[in-house]
């Protein structure tokens, strides 16, 4: 399965993080800080694959992309394939970039929400559950729509939230 | 607006108040001071504002600040108490409102933590709502449930293990529509909490594998693959194979693909049939795809699965070794190595044949490749090409960065020191290889490379010359002394040098070396060593010149009288000083003759002027041992002195050949190498319960052991009472030892030999001072048929002799056993479910079988953990051995039908897979019980497959 997703900013600034396995909060900071040490120090045109046994337990490995001022970087174990994680990491940038039309660091620095619900939309538990674009894109402008639906219909009834929130 | 019991410092002013921050707003104040301080107080400024917006009435407000703490908790790692959020968010994953609910659902999903988990309960009902169809639109309905899905599967549900039971009913129908969210949730659930889960969820899981839709089936092989992964047993999966097979052939999805290959990979080793029965489709896979995903996997699946079909495995190397040569590509490059790496010895020829590649590899910019490379490469070594292959890397090492040089030289030491080093067969080159690998620049494997000069040094009587040897050229060179890495290296050399000082050349150089003025660099231990080895080094040259004194008849008064003659200038200020003279003599003769009368003297002069200011030194270890250095100088010289007073002149040879001798007694004793596990051969005697509590000693301890002593030797009262004080306090000098070995034998060693071990090699702690005179004739007679009885003979060298005691055999076959994987509790769930027809007929027994099989557990558990004691001293049994006793167990507990006891046994084998979380005393027993499991298995999958 897939143990953790992040983009972290050339500044060593965590700009989206999601962990699969459960890691203790407080050690969030060092995870990123790790693979962030782990990142920097290898040069450009090298190979994206990285074992990480010692940050992530035995067995993981993670595979990154370089892509202007950002590091997308996959956390995986023995249950999936180098190549194909690498594909999915070219997926989810494409998906940001349609999203965003030309997706850049502010983007992802702004969109928080949303950039959960795009990566929710692809990948769950650990599983990938959608590798087509075009299908993300769909999925997350239908939430977004169902969003505002939601949210013109509820001003109505001003008195039942009052009432819930008591 | 709420009131505010922890309100920040500053009253909040109205406009805070009336205008809440949105999560935008809180980003850009963190981005207008960008340093770390200004973050700081930008984030401990929004905590507080978000501790008062959270408890408002408002769900709007509420919301914001739950959106803008999941922010902060998770990219900026603010410390966030786990019920101010769990709370809110909790509360609001029942919000009618979308937006609200959704930013509920990431919250809890991306911050809740077991701290947290009493409260996720109180989700229960939501997701169970969320998740059942409602009069709510089609599409609002799936995404609904989607967010529960979510939240299902994240990690904070799966340490709650009573949410999982609750909603697995929930997630049936969802898995019957195949939806690939409701198969990731079912695989993550199941993988919580697997005896509540499977029985729900498996059956349905499983029939999304033959679901016509890709999607569904798709991410059905994932969650299998995800579950099947190797902590977990994957036997229960087997019966999976059809459909697995079936998806093989027909799937036009890479992912999928890639996926059952994986479980294919995993299964192949447990079914031998499987493996004839998926090669071909692999192979066409193989040839046909162009996607190099699922090459590289097919290529895997090959080299690890299917080792046995040659044409397969050669396809295979093909394609790896066209991943090697991608020269553009790195990730290809990478991959063909791992790939190769994954071959066994077996294929090392066909490895050999793009050897050129892979060394080029060693120089790649990537650290990747190179660290592949260089484990490809220790696996293509064997006995033939080690020296070759290790000459190699060691001139890789002065190319390479730091890091990777040292991870050749430990990966050639590892490879070298191997199993007692199996594939050194030149040992003068290998101890001459340590000496180079030791002076390579950038080595920082000196805690290693001095292990093994002292362990070759101990093991292999054969190497010993040439290790004194290099050992030498290490001691002498003055630049070793100021690198700290080499440390234990130059320990170990002065060890041995000392140690095997007989072997030495010139014995005046070797003293030089080790009191040269650099040495003041060395840590306190290693000087230690350094001092001791002095000391072995004078007192065999000591004895030669005795020995020679004694054969010439030459007249020893020459000697002492210049010794005397020496002595009175030394007395005169405490530290023998050398005279300008004395040197000179030193230098010009002692080179022709180091155990002539001059270098003798030489020696002892440099001694008493290099070590005489140690005697003072603060660290104890040097001191004692500067001591008894001097000690021994003055010792030589006060013979004389007596001598000379009192005793007729005949004497004074006798009187120093007796000290020499004596003094060579204290070091002829020869070290072996001792063997790990010795301790567990001492045989616990009767009546000694070691768990026995022994407080009621204290007092007689406290009364009597004034002296502090470090071997303290209980004995139960109830036998020894009336001695027990004598032997309290038991302190070791050489003469009581020898008397407290006989009285208790029973501790010690046992001196008789074990079949494995050689028996020409001497016991390690075998105390037989007393026959030290001959040992040393006995050595050489030993060492000369040593020589003749050279085992192995290759074309240039037969192998010496290396000395393995059978514990180490034990050990390393050992550890691939201790790996054996534990029965989980997941596969004792699913094997119920999928041999679930009979299991179902069997539920009513099974209360009774499981009390049955309690009894049995209790009884031949006693029975197991006597033997244990019993196999301490011996070799433990083997498994099979305990698990024919236990099977005689069984049979005697129902002596009376035989027969039927044979039908149970699968049965009740597989309730106890079920109880095993409450049985967890007897985990070791289970282990072996899931062998007979197959058995009762097989038949149920020859029905799938053919």
């Amino acid at each position: 399965m897939i143990q953790a997703v992040m983009v972290i900013s050339t500044q060593a600034k965590p700009r989206l993080l999601k962990f699969y396995n459960f890691q203790p909060p407080e050690k969030h900071q060092d995870l990123v800080r790790s693979v962030f040490q782990l990142l920097s120090a290898r040069p450009d045109s090298v190979s994206n694959f990285v074992k990480v046994d010692s940050i992530f337990g035995p067995g993981t490995k993670l595979v990154y992309k370089h892509l202007a001022t950002l590091y997308f970087v996959f956390v995986f174990d023995s249950s999936e394939n180098e190549l194909a994680m690498l594909d999915l990491i070219q997926v989810f940038v494409e998906t940001l970039d349609k999203c965003f039309k030309n997706v850049c660091e502010l983007d992802i620095v702004f969109n928080f929400n949303k950039l959960h619900t795009i990566l929710d939309e692809m990948i769950l538990g650990g599983q990938v559950i959608e590798t087509s674009s075009e299908q993300i894109m769909k999925s997350v402008e239908e939430i977004e729509r169902l969003e505002k639906q939601s949210s013109t219909t509820s001003f109505i009834p001003k008195s039942i939230t009052e009432r819930f929130t008591r | 607006m709420a009131s505010t019991p922890a309100a920040p410092a500053v009253a909040p002013s109205l406009v805070d108040t009336l205008f809440q921050r949105s999560l935008n707003d809180l980003v850009k104040s963190l981005r207008a001071d960008p340093s770390a301080a200004g973050e700081a107080v930008a984030v401990a400024r929004a905590l507080s504002e978000i501790h008062r917006e959270i408890r408002a009435p408002d769900a709007a407000t509420k919301s914001v600040a739950l959106q803008k703490l999941t922010y902060l908790s998770s990219l900026h790692f603010a410390p966030v108490g786990t019920h101010l959020l769990a709370f809110p968010a909790i509360e609001l994953l029942a919000s009618p409102h979308l937006p609200h609910k959704r930013l509920a659902y990431l919250a809890a999903s991306l911050s809740l933590h077991p701290a947290s988990l009493s409260l996720l309960p109180l989700a229960t009902h939501q997701l169970h709502k969320d998740l059942s169809p409602s009069s709510a639109g089609a599409a609002h309905q799936q995404h609904l449930s989607a967010l529960a899905l979510q939240l299902l599967a994240s990690p904070a549900a799966a340490a709650a293990p009573d949410l999982p039971v609750h909603l697995a009913h929930d997630l049936v129908p969802h898995l019957a529509r195949g939806s690939p969210r409701a198969i990731a949730a079912a695989a993550r659930v199941i993988a919580a909490s697997p005896s509540a889960a499977v029985p729900v969820l498996f059956k349905p899981l499983a029939a999304c594998l033959a679901s016509p839709d890709p999607r569904a089936s798709t991410a059905a092989a994932a969650a299998f693959c995800d579950l099947s992964a190797p902590p977990a047993d994957a036997t229960p999966f087997l019966p999976l194979a059809p459909d697995l097979y079936n998806l093989l052939t027909t799937s036009r999805s890479n992912w999928a693909l890639i996926k059952v290959l994986k479980v294919f990979a995993r299964l192949a080793p447990l079914e031998p049939r499987l493996a004839a029965r998926i090669v071909d489709p692999v192979c066409q896979l193989l040839t046909r795809s162009s996607a190099m995903s699922l090459t590289f996997e097919c290529i895997r699946t090959v080299l690890t699965a299917l080792p046995a079909h040659d044409a397969a495995v050669r396809l295979a190397i093909g394609k790896a070794k066209e991943f090697v040569a991608a020269d553009d590509d790195p990730n290809l490059r990478y991959l063909g190595l791992l790939a190769l790496g994954l071959l066994g010895p077996a294929y090392a020829s066909t490895v050999n044949d793009c050897r050129d590649a892979i060394v080029k590899s060693l120089g790649d910019a990537d650290t990747n490749i190179r660290q592949e490379a260089l484990h490809l490469i220790m696996g293509m070594v064997n006995e033939n090409n080690i020296m070759d292959i290790a000459g190699m890397l060691i001139s890789h090492v002065a190319k390479s960065d730091p890091e990777f040089a040292n991870d050749i030289l430990g990966a050639v030491l590892a490879a070298c020191g191997h199993n007692v080093y199996e594939m050194v067969v030149d040992f003068d080159w290998y101890v001459s290889l340590l000496a180079d690998m030791a002076r390579t620049l950038l080595c920082a494997q000196g805690d290693e490379i001095g292990r093994q000069l002292v362990d070759v040094g101990l093991r292999v009587r054969d190497a010993r010359p040439e290790l004194v040897r290099s050992a030498r050229t290490l001691l002498i060179d003055p630049a070793l002394l100021g690198n700290h890495f080499l440390f234990p290296v130059l320990s170990a050399a002065a060890w041995v040098s000392g140690e095997y000082v007989d072997l030495t050349k010139d014995p005046v150089e070797l003293v030089e070396a080790l009191l040269q003025p650099r040495t003041s660099l060395l840590p306190i231990s290693v000087r230690a060593v350094y001092i001791h080895a002095v000391f072995k080094v004078i007192t065999w040259c000591f004895s030669v010149y005795v020995g020679r004194l004694g054969d010439s008849g030459m007249a020893v008064d020459v000697m002492f009288d210049r010794l005397a003659a020496d002595q009175t200038v030394g007395s005169e200020s405490n530290v023998a000083l050398v005279s300008g003279e004395e040197q000179d003599i030193g230098a010009s003769t002692v080179r022709k003759d180091p155990f002539s009368h001059e270098s003798i003297l030489y020696m002892i002069n440099l001694i008493q002027t290099t070590v005489g200011p140690l005697i003072n030194c603060n660290e104890v270890e040097v001191q004692e041992r500067a001591l008894n250095l001097i000690g021994f100088v003055h010792l030589v010289r006060e013979i004389q002195e007596l001598n000379k007073r009192n005793v007729a002149d005949g004497d004074k040879p006798s009187r120093l050949e007796e000290l020499v001798k004596t003094m060579q007694t204290v070091f002829c004793q020869e070290l072996g190498p001792v063997s790990v596990n010795a301790q567990m051969k001492v045989a616990t005697p009767d009546g000694l319960i070691l768990n026995e509590n022994l407080v009621e000693l204290a007092g007689i301890v406290s009364e009597d052991d004034t002296t502090p002593s470090t071997s303290i030797f209980f004995y139960p009262c109830s036998r020894h009472s009336a001695d027990t004080r004598d032997e309290l306090a038991v302190s070791i000098d050489s003469s009581s030892l020898s008397e407290h070995r006989k009285r208790h034998g029973l501790f010690y060693l046992q001196t008789g030999k074990t079949e494995d071990e050689p028996n020409d090699y001497p016991q390690a702690n075998d105390s037989l001072p007393s026959s030290s005179n001959n040992s040393v004739n006995d050595d050489k007679l030993k060492t000369a048929e040593l020589v003749f009885a050279g085992k192995k003979s290759t074309a240039t060298k037969s192998r010496p002799k290396v000395v393995k005691l059978d514990t180490e055999d034990f050990l390393s076959s050992m550890m691939p056993s201790a790996n054996v994987p534990k029965e989980d509790p997941l596969s004792g769930a699913l094997r119920d479910v999928l041999l679930g027809s009979d299991a179902k007929a069997l539920s009513s027994q099974r209360a009774s079988d499981i009390n049955l099989e309690g009894m049995l557990n209790k009884t031949s558990s006693n029975e197991s953990s006597s033997q244990q004691i019993e196999n301490l001293g011996s070799h433990p049994a083997s498994r099979s051995s305990s698990r024919t006793s236990k099977q005689q167990n069984h049979d005697k507990e129902k002596g009376t039908n035989p027969p039927e006891s044979d039908g149970k046994e699968p049965r009740k084998h597989r309730s106890s897979g079920r109880s095993g979380h409450r049985q967890g005393k007897h985990k070791h027993r289970e282990k072996s019980s899931t062998q007979p499991d197959t058995i009762p298995q097989a038949p149920v999958i020859q029905d799938f497959l053919l």
